[in-house]
């Protein structure tokens, strides 16, 4: 009992603090950094449903190959787990955002980072997670998760990223 | 800042003595590497302004790539001289210099300036007593429009000399970049054509891209980021008013004016599907030209409003297809090896630019508009976004860099011929240039 009050109370006071943080045009919640399974961060160290409880312990991201929208396996066993993590915190929303490599052009860039993060929010809803709580947003080339011109960073920058809340940019 | 407002230039012919001189002078515009033709740029007299906007004329001339100026040293008489006691042809004649520009600055009593300018064919000036001038008109308008004066003086030796429109007076609407590559501030920017009078009209808050100007300039459709919400907008450049194009709960964006300035086309993203729309700006409604499971998006009108070429990977990688501008079949008009994006139809209605990409490259190039004799100008690791001048002649783009620090973004622009290519200078990293008409 006194657990699951502690558990609201922490949830209430992150998104309170994210509201008042999406209005800041400088907004920089870190979304970017290597996030995933095995980060070795202890539970115990980050609130739980919150987005770095996401990142240290279920993983935020997926990844597309080239052109690509379709879900991977190792994609899919990420977003299994997050639609479990999402029905043990069932007052999280999020946002999906869709992203694409440097080696394509803008605006179509724009329309395949929609259609990846349309991808991951069909996928969380096939696993029970309605469509309400999730909004999807793209953000094309612009906002590579690591920079560099080879194939180990498109591939790291070909993503869905899900993050508790609004979106990170 | 609103020059394009008040500029109000009042415009008058100056005769020469007698009739002009029949145009000997001319430069093959469709020439692939002939010599550029040399012509003779003197100081305008009267005004310290006059030698800036002779500089002004002859970096446009020199920059077009069709004309060589001489070096002034070179020069038979000063602008006093040439005031004083007109010009001495036969003086000229042996530079072998076949056109010279001549001008004067004077008050003209009001607090504005009247610039007169003169442009003489030498040769037929030599042997013929009724004199070389070919044409020559007076400006009169505020000092502050020097500059405007002279791309405008530009223009008239270009079309007169090549007997095409010139490109000078123009702006080109760009975002202008900086800050870390994962974090990228993207702000809109306006400048003259060759990167002067530059000015940003957004603060950098919102992520925006794609800007593209109405027909007379006065307004800019443009992509941008708010609150997570990336829609499209349109600005006023003068009042700096923006305004979002519809609020509809899917993400807009690849918008672009048609040509008569009433509509706005545009791509709307919904459950992974991207298809075009088109708003009429009046009545606010919104019409949709394509359906089907795919990515279309980039669209353009065609000079005359009457179609749209597009791109989509309806036939499973991006191609270009051209549809009536009201919608209905598609006829896809690209056939080669690699993918095709981001079509520009020129203003002449002659060419359509894309973007291509192919084997690991960028390429801009250039084909008719049923597809055929297509045509690569430029390549490089990433070139994008290729915007028309408003003659058809020479196209602007943007191309990216990677280096240590993360990638580098500057605009260029290129001949059609695929000659002639030359950075335009801006102060910051740069990407999306839409290039103007002629100024009204």
């Amino acid at each position: 009992m006194w657990k699951t009050s502690f558990a609201v109370l922490a949830l209430v006071l992150v998104l309170g603090g994210c509201s008042s943080k999406k209005d800041s045009a400088t907004d920089s919640t870190s979304t970017t950094g290597a996030g995933g399974v095995g980060s070795g961060i202890d539970r115990g160290a980050v609130g739980p449903g919150t987005q770095a409880d996401l990142v240290a312990n279920v993983g935020d991201r997926v990844f597309f190959e080239l052109d690509r929208s379709d879900i991977t396996q190792e994609g899919r066993a990420t977003l299994g787990r997050q639609a479990e993590w999402l029905k043990k915190y069932s007052n999280v929303s999020i946002t999906i955002e869709g992203h694409a490599d440097e080696r394509g052009t803008r605006e179509y860039n724009l329309a395949l980072g929609e259609r990846r993060a349309t991808a991951v929010k069909n996928y969380l809803v096939a696993n029970g997670i309605p469509s309400s709580r999730i909004q999807t947003v793209s953000f094309g080339k612009e906002r590579p998760a690591v920079l560099g011109s080879d194939e180990a960073s498109w591939a790291q920058n070909r993503r869905g990223v899900t993050v508790v809340g609004g979106p990170s940019s | 800042m609103n020059l394009f407002r008040s500029l109000a230039f009042a415009v008058v012919a100056l005769l020469a003595a007698a009739a002009p001189a029949h145009a000997e002078v001319r430069v093959d515009v469709n020439r692939g590497r002939a010599a550029p033709l040399p012509i003779a740029i003197t100081n305008f007299a009267g005004d310290p302004a006059g030698a800036d906007i002779a500089r002004v004329i002859t970096n446009d001339l020199a920059g077009s790539g069709l004309f060589k100026p001489l070096d002034p040293a070179s020069f038979i008489q000063t602008p006093e001289q040439i005031q004083q006691k007109g010009v001495e042809y036969a003086a000229w004649k042996p530079l072998n210099v076949p056109a010279l520009v001549t001008g004067q600055v004077v008050p003209s009593g009001d607090g504005r300036i009247r610039v007169e300018f003169r442009l003489h064919d030498v040769f037929a000036g030599a042997s013929s007593a009724s004199g070389g001038q070919i044409i020559g008109t007076a400006f009169t308008t505020a000092p502050q429009n020097w500059r405007r004066t002279a791309h405008i003086i530009a223009d008239t030796i270009y079309k007169q000399l090549t007997g095409e429109s010139g490109y000078f007076d123009t702006r080109v609407v760009y975002v202008a970049e900086s800050g870390p590559g994962e974090r990228r501030i993207k702000r809109l920017a306006i400048m003259d054509y060759d990167g002067e009078n530059a000015r940003y009209l957004t603060d950098g808050s919102q992520l925006v891209l794609t800007p593209r100007f109405s027909p007379t300039a006065a307004e800019v459709t443009y992509m941008a980021f708010g609150n997570g919400k990336p829609r499209v907008f349109l600005f006023n450049v003068d009042t700096q008013k923006r305004e979002l194009l519809a609020d509809l709960p899917q993400m807009t964006f690849s918008p672009r004016f048609s040509p008569d300035g009433n509509s706005v086309v545009f791509s709307m993203s919904e459950n992974g599907q991207t298809d075009i729309y088109v708003m009429d700006l009046r009545s606010r409604q919104i019409r949709q030209l394509t359906q089907t499971p795919s990515i279309d998006t980039s669209p353009s009108y065609s000079p005359d409003g009457s179609k749209i070429v597009f791109e989509s990977d309806r036939g499973g990688t991006q191609q270009l297809y051209v549809m009536s501008a009201t919608g209905g079949p598609a006829n896809r008009i690209s056939f080669g090896d690699g993918r095709y994006a981001g079509p520009v139809w020129s203003p002449r209605g002659d060419l359509i630019a894309f973007t291509k990409q192919q084997g690991g490259q960028f390429f801009i190039g250039v084909m008719k508009p049923d597809g055929s004799g297509e045509r690569l100008i430029t390549q490089a690791f990433h070139v994008e976004g290729p915007t028309w001048a408003p003659n058809g002649r020479v196209l602007m783009y943007f191309k990216e860099r990677p280096g240590p620090r993360g990638k580098t973004a500057r605009l260029y622009t290129i001949d059609v011929t695929g000659q002639n290519e030359r950075e335009v200078l801006t102060q910051s990293d740069a990407s999306d240039p839409a290039w103007s008409g002629l100024l009204p």
